[in-house]
């Protein structure tokens, strides 16, 4: 269940997908004209205004929704359908009520019939790492929003999957979990050739987690740049908050972020 | 493109219909809603992570004791009610013969106990083998009503015309079709439970999160490990809450099965005591009905907070939290 994605070719592969919801009402049209090609053991971060489409372009690779048109491939092979060689993170939490904290992390191992003995063995991993400690019977009723996400994220990285999709994962979190998490993701990041699309609304956090950068434009989606983060691979938490080039490009962010809110 | 729009859309109109909770209908389901859940949540949330433990579940002596709170405002109420009942009767300010005393009721009970118990042991039976089959189709029916759109079309109609029809009225036709033994009772018994068990099963199959079936999607999962894992615990709620009347209804139809053409039954004893004009049989046989209707309704609730712990967890501490 290592993840080691062949060297060559792409992860992941979008290439003039264009998205548009119809209803009774309206249409909208959630992503213009996207491509999008991220290399193996990449951390693309996406940052964007509310409604752009983010959360769409996550389950476009996901294969959780068809493009109106365009082609997307993961791991080299067109995506139809819903993929599995992923580990999702959703918006919301997205927990079985009824199901304990580490009873909702072992539904990935259930439902794809991997080992017991191996994933409990993960999922005691995962929940020290997460600091849910002491948690593990509680129903998702009984914990925090933030504690809920946690979840979340344990239960996505259960399987080692080779592409992790995550879609504001610590929307919830105080400022300094949050940097936990941050710092713990950027090492599993580090220690496996997991290839990375997060998507966020915190620029500190696009910066310091991602090796690009993805800037989207309001309603409807369109990537209007890419930013390389030129940190190295190895990073610690207080130095890149500290870097000039971490403020730069902040710095860069917030304006072109600022002046795609203001175009809409 | 339209497909996925359509998709969408669809399971937009599920979720809103599953919005309209059948619990809330039904009067014998306590749900009560719950500005408390807030509070349990905080007080959990209130605990450094890692360091201290989750919250006790309610131990069984406190659930007594939520129970026996629970029970003593009703238990007034009948208290009062016999009290009435029995001063009205004592004092004969109606005719004794429309409404007996408790001893006079009390009397026909303990005297012709061995004839009424056989006959509360049919009525009985007729009522759980409905009730049974009435679950186990109801919930076939609303798997298939749930799974597929054209099932959805073909048999919606059905079931909403089988239950528009009164059931009442079909009686007779029943026992002309299957005679005087149990058969038409619990074929009545099982018209009658089936539409409720049927409703709450759609709705509560239909109320899973999009987003838990994408979740099961991403991990690979077929449909039955998807029904089984997700959408079926997911329905257990609005199930059980729709087995409860259904059981209720159980009863009726297998007395009105009997009123129709029986020899035996508490339907048919209660003919033969209308005929007599013996008011205390009536009575006795009315209690024996309750009784079984009460019985009934209780085990199914045990049976839910057997198999939903996590619901009624939510609703006990809910209630510890307000009272
Ligand atoms: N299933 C759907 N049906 C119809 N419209 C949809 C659907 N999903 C998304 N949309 C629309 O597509 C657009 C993009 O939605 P999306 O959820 O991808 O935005 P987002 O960038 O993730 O926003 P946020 O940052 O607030 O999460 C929105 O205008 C939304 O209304
Ligand atoms: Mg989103």
């Amino acid at each position: 269940m290592t993840a080691a994605p062949a060297a060559t070719g792409t992860a992941i592969g979008m290439s003039g997908v264009t998205v548009r919801f119809t209803s009774r009402r309206s249409q909208t049209t959630a992503l213009d004209d996207v491509s999008l090609d991220i290399e193996p053991g990449e951390f693309v971060t996406i940052v964007g205004p509310s409604g752009c489409g983010k959360s769409t372009l996550l389950k476009i690779v996901a294969g959780l929704v068809t493009p109106t048109s365009g082609a997307v491939s993961l791991l080299q092979r067109p995506v139809r359908g819903p993929q599995k060689e992923i580990g999702f993170v959703f918006q919301k939490a997205a927990l079985l009520e009824w199901r304990g904290a580490r009873a909702n992390i072992l539904l990935q191992a259930e439902m794809r019939g991997m080992d017991r003995a191996k994933a409990s063995r993960r999922a005691d991993q995962l929940i020290e790492m997460t600091g849910l400690t002491g948690f593990e019977k509680a129903l998702p009723h009984e914990l925090s929003g933030g504690m809920q996400q946690r979840v979340a994220l344990c239960r996505a990285l259960l399987h080692s999957p080779p592409v992790l999709l995550m879609d504001e994962p610590f929307g919830a979190l105080d400022a300094l979990t949050r940097e936990q998490m941050n710092a713990e993701l950027h090492r599993i990041w580090r220690e496996t050739d997991t290839t990375v699309v997060l998507v966020t609304h915190s620029i500190a956090e696009a910066v310091f987690l991602g090796t690009r950068v993805v800037v989207m434009s309001a309603r409807p989606g369109r990537i209007i740049r890419t930013f390389p983060v030129e940190l190295p691979a190895h990073r610690d938490y207080a130095q890149v908050m500290s870097d000039p080039r971490f403020d730069r490009l902040a710095t860069d962010l917030r304006g072109l972020l600022g002046s795609a809110a203001a175009n809409h | 493109m339209t497909e996925n729009s359509l998709d969408t859309a669809g399971r937009q109109a599920a979720a809103k219909a599953a919005g309209g909770d059948p619990t809330a209908a039904s009067p014998l389901a306590s749900g009560t809603p719950t500005p408390a859940g807030d509070q349990v949540r905080s007080t959990v949330a209130g605990r450094p992570s890692g360091v201290g433990g989750r919250p006790p579940r309610p131990t069984l002596g406190r659930r007594a004791a939520a129970f026996a709170d629970s029970l003593w405002r009703p238990a007034l109420v009948l208290a009062v009610v016999f009290a009435a009942w029995w001063f009205v009767a004592a004092q004969e300010y109606v005719p004794n013969y429309l409404v007996p005393t408790p001893g006079q009721v009390w009397e026909t009970m303990t005297g012709q106990w061995s004839e009424l118990a056989r006959h509360t042991l049919v009525t009985l039976y007729e009522t759980v083998l409905g009730f049974v089959l009435a679950a186990a189709l109801g919930l076939a029916t609303a798997v298939a009503i749930a799974y597929s759109r054209t099932l959805d079309k073909a048999l919606y109609p059905i079931v909403l015309f089988a239950q528009v029809i009164p059931k009442i009225a079909i009686a007779p036709l029943l026992v002309v079709w299957f005679g005087l033994g149990l058969t038409p009772k619990i074929i009545l018994a099982v018209l009658i439970a089936f539409f409720p068990v049927v409703i709450s099963g759609v709705a509560g199959l239909r109320s899973t999160d999009p987003e838990l079936l994408d979740l099961a999607a991403t991990m690979g999962a077929g449909p039955w490990r998807t029904f089984r894992k997700i959408r079926f615990p997911n329905a257990l709620p609005h199930l059980m809450a729709g087995l409860k009347v259904a059981v209720t209804l159980a009863v009726v139809g297998a007395v009105v099965g009997e009123f129709v053409g029986a020899s035996e039954g508490l339907g048919y004893v209660l003919l033969l005591a209308n005929g007599n004009l013996d008011s205390a049989l009536l009575f006795a046989d009315l209690i024996l009905m309750s009784a079984i209707g009460i019985v009934l309704f209780v085990l199914v609730e045990i049976a839910e907070a057997l198999l939903i712990p996590w619901h009624a967890s939510r609703r006990a501490s809910v209630s510890l939290t307000t009272s």
